[in-house]
């Protein structure tokens, strides 16, 4: 006697003809964590460990002194977003981890520094992105633009005309829309 | 308390905390967390940044024992974990010290094996310096413990020990480590260490919601192929005795896993005994045609359920687990219960409507037992077979008897032709499969259970890792009986070589290697050689009369290979049981 049925790679039971695949998506992982020494590096290095696919990490101080928030950004099929999330929240310094639904607010924050030659175009361009100058010299601008991955990725694409010298991101950060708030645990 | 096999010691915890000398130091105040945790043994070695702990330790009643190496340290506090159920304790110093005590931390993680490292550091004012014998533990350690603690404070390094020791014990066990400056425990201080407890975030599950053990119990009663899967969990949460009680109520066949050896009794007409790589044919058979699997404590490591697509491919799946992150980690779960496993046992003990039926199934699992028996050849005319070694040694010994073992072909046949019957018997290094890990984990099995018989199962390559633990079994006196099971090779990497790489046998014969009987002798221990079936026996109750420990050196047959066997990444249902087989498969 012989079995019929089968489990793909990720051990899920599947329709033995149909051929089965996960793909990835973008999750959003907001989680409250001690704010102590060390904590970034055993989040990042589980991250790393376990092979989950991460596109950027931000870290940051709360109202709460002792906590901080870490904001994460994954590209995962949902069997590797779920064990995230799990294995994150097994971390001893970690107090809770949520999946933060699509619509919540995610903002980023670029620092673009491109010839100075051109400083009134520069202006411009950061005008119709929201963004503005903060720093000037003979030969260069540094433009601070705000907002979601899309705009930014669009603004740096707009001031690729001005000869773009650095460029740093922040990756991410988001919160929930409305009243919630990241309560213990998921 | 766990469910020792023997009767527990008498329980030596007369209150001892009357007319205790308040601390003076972080180093005492470290002692002082272990005294108050319970700690009997600690495991370690000596050296200059672990000094003023050890010296603390000198007017305690705590018994250390010294061992050759620190990565004896750990497995012998690993063992000392399994056997007793609390966690082993070992100390190491800075550096190498901590270094070595690397491999013990990261197979007690694996195995989810209760332990806890204190590991001395260089001054605080010279860290990241790159001082002498610094070395970054916490960051090493890290990804191989539940949590690694930097001790930043003489007041406050008390509490971080306490809490170390209970988040071992706590939940799913696992290791710990606190390393500890030499200025924090040399500082003064008089703060007295604070109750072993988990730290605030560390939730630990009891009950199972009630709705899906509920859920659960209809589908383990509707199923017409039902088996339990018993993983080391249910050892590890004292649950042996419930699981025997539900499988036996309900007359549900137990496979379990390497880990959970013991938790069921393989003399009972429903163990069908281990599933994996090497597992019975019938278990493995059982796995591949059940219709629901109740698994218990088992993380579905690849050595057991190989390819996952092959895996219980008809089966739903009930996963009983105290770690969340294990549920649908490597097979999914159609039922997660999140919780203590006697615990769910219990509750699914209640649930249950009625028993399945089951009894076409269990003929078939009888079936499987004729049809893929455990047998093996003693021609008169080739050199002695290890199995007949084994099997000889366990008819001789009681029920309740420790076996010990490296890594390597002769783990497999230590597990597969022991009869087990009783929990925290089986001592082994499963999940990061560490050859060298038997003969200091004897020693810290002998400590942990005085009363019970140990016999250590070695490979001649893994033997040889860790021989020098025999010194400190000679000084400790500690009763023991190794059998090197001696093929003169690396057993299991010759055996794939043979199978998977055309037979080139690189870097896995031994040309030459010591006489183990001599070998021990010059430890102070006994040896014994063993060359034919004729003084099996005879070797086998000798070297268990000797008072002291025993190296019998097992010539065995060099080419003998372990079988059953599923290839790496294969079906469970197709196993070679000789090397003809493995080709076709």
């Amino acid at each position: 006697m012989r079995p019929k049925g089968r489990r793909n790679t990720q051990g899920i039971r599947v329709d033995p003809e149909a051929e089965v695949t996960h793909e990835p998506r973008q999750a959003v992982l907001s989680a409250l964590v001690k704010h102590r020494p060390g904590v970034l590096s055993e989040v990042s290095a589980l991250f790393s460990r376990r092979q989950f696919n991460i596109e950027s990490l931000t870290v940051g101080p709360t109202v709460d002194e002792d906590t901080a928030r870490m904001t994460i950004l994954i590209e995962e099929p949902e069997p590797g977003i779920d064990q995230a999330k799990k294995q994150l929240r097994k971390l001893v310094p970690v107090i809770s981890v949520r999946e933060l639904e699509g619509e919540a607010v995610r903002r980023e924050l670029a620092l673009v520094k491109v010839s100075g030659e051109k400083p009134d175009d520069v202006n411009a361009i950061a005008d119709m992105y929201g963004g503005q100058a903060v720093d000037a010299s003979t030969d260069s601008v540094t433009v601070e633009i705000t907002g979601s991955k899309q705009k930014i990725d669009a603004a740096v694409e707009a001031f690729k005309q001005f000869d773009v010298q650095e460029i740093v991101r922040t990756g991410a950060a988001a919160l929930e829309r409305g009243p919630k708030t990241l309560e213990k645990d998921v | 308390m766990s469910e020792r096999a023997s009767v527990p010691k008498e329980e030596e915890e007369t209150e001892s905390e009357t007319e205790q000398d308040p601390v003076t130091t972080g180093a005492q105040s470290v002692i002082r967390a272990l005294e108050n945790a319970g700690t009997d043994y600690v495991f370690g070695v000596q050296g200059g940044a672990i000094m003023p702990v050890y010296d603390a330790l000198y007017d305690s009643d705590i018994n250390h024992v010294t061992m050759a190496h620190e990565q004896g340290a750990s497995h012998a506090a690993d063992a000392y974990g399994i056997v007793t159920g609390d966690p082993g304790v070992c100390f190491a110093t800075s550096g190498p010290g901590a270094t070595n005590l690397v491999t013990g931390i990261a197979d007690a993680n694996m195995d989810s094996d209760p332990v806890i490292a204190l590991t001395g550091q260089v001054p605080t004012e010279f860290v990241g310096n790159d001082a002498f014998q610094e070395t970054d533990t916490v960051g090493i350690t890290q990804p191989i413990t539940k949590e690694s603690y930097f001790a930043a404070d003489s007041d406050t390094v008390g509490d971080n020990v306490s809490e170390a020791f209970a988040l071992a014990d706590a939940g799913r066990q696992g290791p710990t480590l606190v390393d500890l400056p030499k200025d924090v425990t040399q500082g003064e201080t008089e703060v007295e260490p604070g109750k072993p407890e988990t730290p605030d975030t560390y939730d630990v599950p009891e009950e199972a919601d009630d709705e899906n053990v509920q859920e659960a119990a209809e589908a383990l009663a509707e199923a017409d192929r039902p088996v339990i899967l018993s993983g080391g969990g249910v050892i590890k949460a004292n649950a042996s005795s419930a699981l025997r009680e539900f499988a036996k109520e309900y007359e549900i066949p137990v496979i379990t896993t390497m880990p959970g050896i013991g938790s069921f009794p393989e003399d009972h007409e429903l163990s069908l005994e281990w599933a994996g790589m090497h597992g019975t044919g019938y278990a493995n058979m059982a796995i591949t045609n059940t219709d629901c699997m109740l698994a218990i404590g088992t993380r579905f490591d690849d050595r057991l359920t190989g390819g996952v697509d092959s895996f219980a491919p008809d089966a739903e799946v009930i996963h009983v687990d105290i770690d969340p992150a294990e549920i649908s980690k490597n097979v999914y779960a159609d039922y997660p219960l999140i919780g203590d496993a006697r615990e769910v046992l219990r509750q699914l003990f209640d649930a249950m409507p009625r028993a399945p039926d089951a009894d076409e199934w269990r003929d078939q699992c009888q079936e499987w037992k004729s049809e893929y028996p455990m047998d093996y050849d003693t021609p008169d005319d080739e050199p002695l077979k290890p199995q007949y070694v084994v099997e000889q040694f366990s008819e001789m010994t009681p029920d309740d008897t420790i076996v010990c073992t490296g890594v390597g072909q002769h783990q497999m046949w230590a597990s597969q032709f022991w009869e087990y019957t009783e929990p925290r018997t089986w001592v082994s290094s499963h999940g990061l499969g560490t050859m060298g890990y038997g003969v200091p984990a004897a020693i810290g099995a002998k400590l942990a259970a005085p009363d019970q018989e140990v016999v250590c199962f070695d490979g001649d390559g893994s033997f040889l890792m860790t021989v020098q633990g025999l010194s400190v079994a000679v000084r400790e006196q500690l009763d023991i009986t190794y059998v090197v099971l001696n093929n003169e090779a690396v057993g299991m990497v010759r055996q794939w070589q043979d199978g998977f790489y055309e037979g080139r046998r690189m870097a896995s014969e031994y040309p030459w290697i010591p006489q183990f009987d001599k070998l021990a002798e010059a430890f102070g221990a006994r040896g014994f050689t063993l060359e034919s079936y004729e003084n099996v026996e005879e070797t086998i109750q000798e070297a268990r009369d000797y008072d002291g420990p025993s190296v019998i050196d097992a010539h065995i047959d060099p080419g003998e290979n372990v079988f059953p066997m599923v290839p790496s990444g294969g079906d469970n249902g197709l196993f070679a049981l000789n090397e003809d087989q493995l080709d076709m498969i």
